[in-house]
């Protein structure tokens, strides 16, 4: 198991290595420089801000420091935000995108396997078309279209909900159900599909011939079977709902990170941008590992790790 | 040597049962059983009315081709008909005197596993790949019988003992696939037996598995009955397992049991031309120049069965009565009886 986790790790740093390297070097390939608006047209005054910065220094040079500062994790002053580092943007921002996108996670999960599991039990009944309707509407709807959707119905008609920001609970919930739609559709079909495959198998069966109650036989018997393609995309759908909290922080004015990445790209902030993109990306490969370690808890014929004795 | 132990242990303070002289106490009487399934294509009679009955102690061995019905007559005594699509449209399960079809499904679930209880044809998939034996076990002792968990753990590892698996205490922390076929097997049949049912249920056991594998399971399953006693229904196609250790054989053809006897009578002297053909359909590795005769033909549409007898179009003997009317049973002894019309007075002279 550590022997893995070592392994994993190394991977991990490598990838993120290559991430930081692309998005350094497509960075620069962007025409312009920070420097760019009207206020400081002045070429000298550029050029003393690009030494400030190190700017003026070749490329290669440039990367170096750059991967001095992924190491030590300090990305330096944001430079469209003077009184801003980067960590401290970082700081301020991630909690509230993490906390959105924790919320976002375990709604969709919890409902869309709910949700699933009662299509399945109910195969061809009501609640399964209801359900199925529902997942495929919530599949096509765009998140910004529903985010709009969303507001203009329950804040706007209705005011029942704020429609911006982000303070009390109440506040959570449309920016939460927007970002949660589409991958709680996607969790629900596939649960129900694999679910359905699940119910046929033969130790489903089995536990009905040991006169188990229903519960324990869905719960216990079933649920975790049917889990594993969840748990499989649930990879990608992180990476998903972590681009989508981007887009509905700045529908709903959420002081998150992501209103301060869209930024530091228009503005071609470059310590935000790679400070940022190195950030999301450790954060993102570290939540895929995590999910690989939940597959093989929940399946113990994947196996982590080599050792232990093997079958008879 | 645990494991004999085990053995003597069970053997002792249960009736214990010479030879295959047994004690004629009917545990299951199944009557006029019939099972239809609603699908798009229409409604499929897949038992068209069963009737026989088991004595405590007794192997009874169904056997037919595929799609005859054997594993749904038995998941209907079992319970276990999904329904819908299936439904049970006619019949009894008496069962120890109460009839299970009119059972709600909780109380159904009181005698599932615990009295009468079931193994499946194909260990590689019967047991749940992400659970350890040893809850696979255990789940469904402690769901019928309140006990702790070491109690459980402590009848598991017997079971374990008395199917012959050894380091069970090891073994019960693993999980399926660190378990060979025929080892799976034996688990499974160890999960079946571990509530000490009456009744035990196996459809096509040994199907899935080599035939070494084969022989010792079959060994087992009378070493089990010798010291518990139990009941087994055995679902079969292949008759040489039924030679082995049937008491008694049902030959079930599109849903219905066509001629039932000791395994003696049916073996020695099939009546039935069906069975007649089944047999000769067997190979034999003592016969050189013997030529395998399959029955010719295919069994018929479940969906519309014929109102006589549905061999009739594949039965060398076929007469007119054949397809018009069902025969009635005729009973050749006291144990054999054959749904034949070639068994009615009035044929007696056709063929001879």
């Amino acid at each position: 198991m550590i022997q893995y986790i070592i392994k994993r790790f190394f991977m991990m740093v490598l990838t993120v290595l290559l991430i930081a390297t692309l998005t350094f070097f497509l960075m620069h390939a962007i025409p312009g420089s920070p420097f760019d608006d009207d206020r400081t047209s002045n070429p000298t005054i550029q050029e003393n801000l690009e030494k400030y910065y190190k700017l003026d220094q070749p490329l290669p040079v440039q990367y170096a420091n750059y991967l001095k500062a992924i190491v030590t994790f300090d990305f330096g002053p944001s430079i469209k935000k003077p009184n801003d580092s980067v960590n401290s943007l970082l700081a301020r921002g991630f909690p509230i995108s993490f906390e959105l996108g924790i919320i976002t996670i375990l709604v969709a999960v919890l409902s869309g396997v709910t949700l699933g599991t009662l299509a399945a039990l109910r195969h061809n009944g009501i609640i399964d078309y209801l359900a199925m309707t529902f997942a495929v509407i919530g599949i096509s709807i765009p998140n910004f279209i529903l985010a709009t959707l969303l507001i203009q119905i329950f804040a706007g008609e209705l005011k029942w909900l704020p429609a911006a920001t982000w303070q009390s609970p109440l506040h959570m919930i449309l920016p939460t159900l927007a970002l949660a739609t589409g991958p709680m559709a996607i969790i629900a079909r596939l649960t129900r599909s694999s679910m359905l495959e699940v119910l046929t198998q033969d130790y489903i069966k089995m536990a009905r011939a040991k006169g188990l109650k229903p519960s324990r036989i869905i719960i216990r018997h079933a649920l975790r079977n049917a889990m594993m393609p969840v748990v499989t995309i649930m990879g990608t759908m992180l990476a998903g709902i972590l681009t989508g909290t981007f887009v509905i922080e700045r529908i709903f004015a959420i002081p998150g990170m992501g209103k301060y990445f869209v930024e530091s790209i228009n503005n071609r902030d470059y310590p935000v941008i790679m400070g940022s993109t190195v950030f999301y990306s450790a954060f993102l490969v570290f939540m895929l590992f995590l999910v690989d370690i939940v597959y093989g808890i929940l399946d113990p014929r994947i196996k982590l790790h080599k050792k232990e004795g093997e079958s008879s | 040597m645990l494991r004999e132990q085990v053995l003597h242990n069970k053997s002792t303070g249960k009736p214990t049962f010479e030879g295959k002289e047994r004690m004629e106490e009917k545990i299951l009487q199944v009557e006029d059983l019939q099972v239809t399934f609603t699908t798009f294509g229409g409604v499929v009679q897949a038992v068209r009315g069963v009737t026989f009955d088991l004595h405590k102690g007794e192997t009874l061995a169904i056997v037919g081709e595929s799609g005859c019905g054997k594993s749904v007559t038995s998941n209907a005594i079992m319970g276990l008909i999904p329904q819908p699509p299936g439904k049970i449209t006619n019949g009894k399960v008496v069962f120890k005197g109460k009839d299970l079809t009119s059972f709600k499904k909780s109380d159904l679930r009181k005698i599932q596993g615990l009295d009468v209880s079931m193994i499946f044809q194909d260990p590689m998939t019967a047991l749940n790949p992400t659970m350890t034996i040893g809850e696979q076990l255990t789940e469904g002792l402690r769901t019928h019988h309140k006990i702790s968990r070491v109690e459980a753990k402590t009848k598991a590892i017997e079971m374990l003992l008395l199917v012959g698996i050894s380091n069970p205490s090891e073994r019960l922390n693993q999980y399926p696939h660190q378990f060979s076929g025929g080892m799976r097997q034996r688990i499974v049949i160890a999960i079946a037996l571990i509530c000490e049912p009456t009744l035990l249920i196996a459809d096509e056991p040994t199907t899935a598995l080599d035939v070494t594998i084969q022989a010792q399971i079959l060994e087992l399953f009378e070493e089990i009955q010798k010291k518990t006693g139990v009941s087994i229904i055995l679902i079969t196609h292949d008759l040489g397992v039924v030679a082995k250790i049937a008491d008694r054989i049902a030959v079930m053809y599109a849903g219905k049991i066509i001629e039932i006897g000791t395994k003696r009578e049916i073996f020695y002297e099939p009546t039935h031309p069906y069975t007649k053909g089944l047999l000769n359909s067997v190979p034999r590795l003592d016969l050189v120049e013997e030529e395998l005769e399959p029955i010719e033909g295919t069994p018929p549409d479940l969906f519309a069965p014929p109102a006589g007898c549905a061999f009739t179009a594949r039965c060398p003997y076929a007469m007119e009565v054949c397809n018009l009317v069902y025969p009635v049973a005729t009973s050749l002894s006291e144990k054999h009886k054959v749904d034949c019309w070639l068994q009615d007075e009035r044929a007696k002279g056709l063929f001879n």
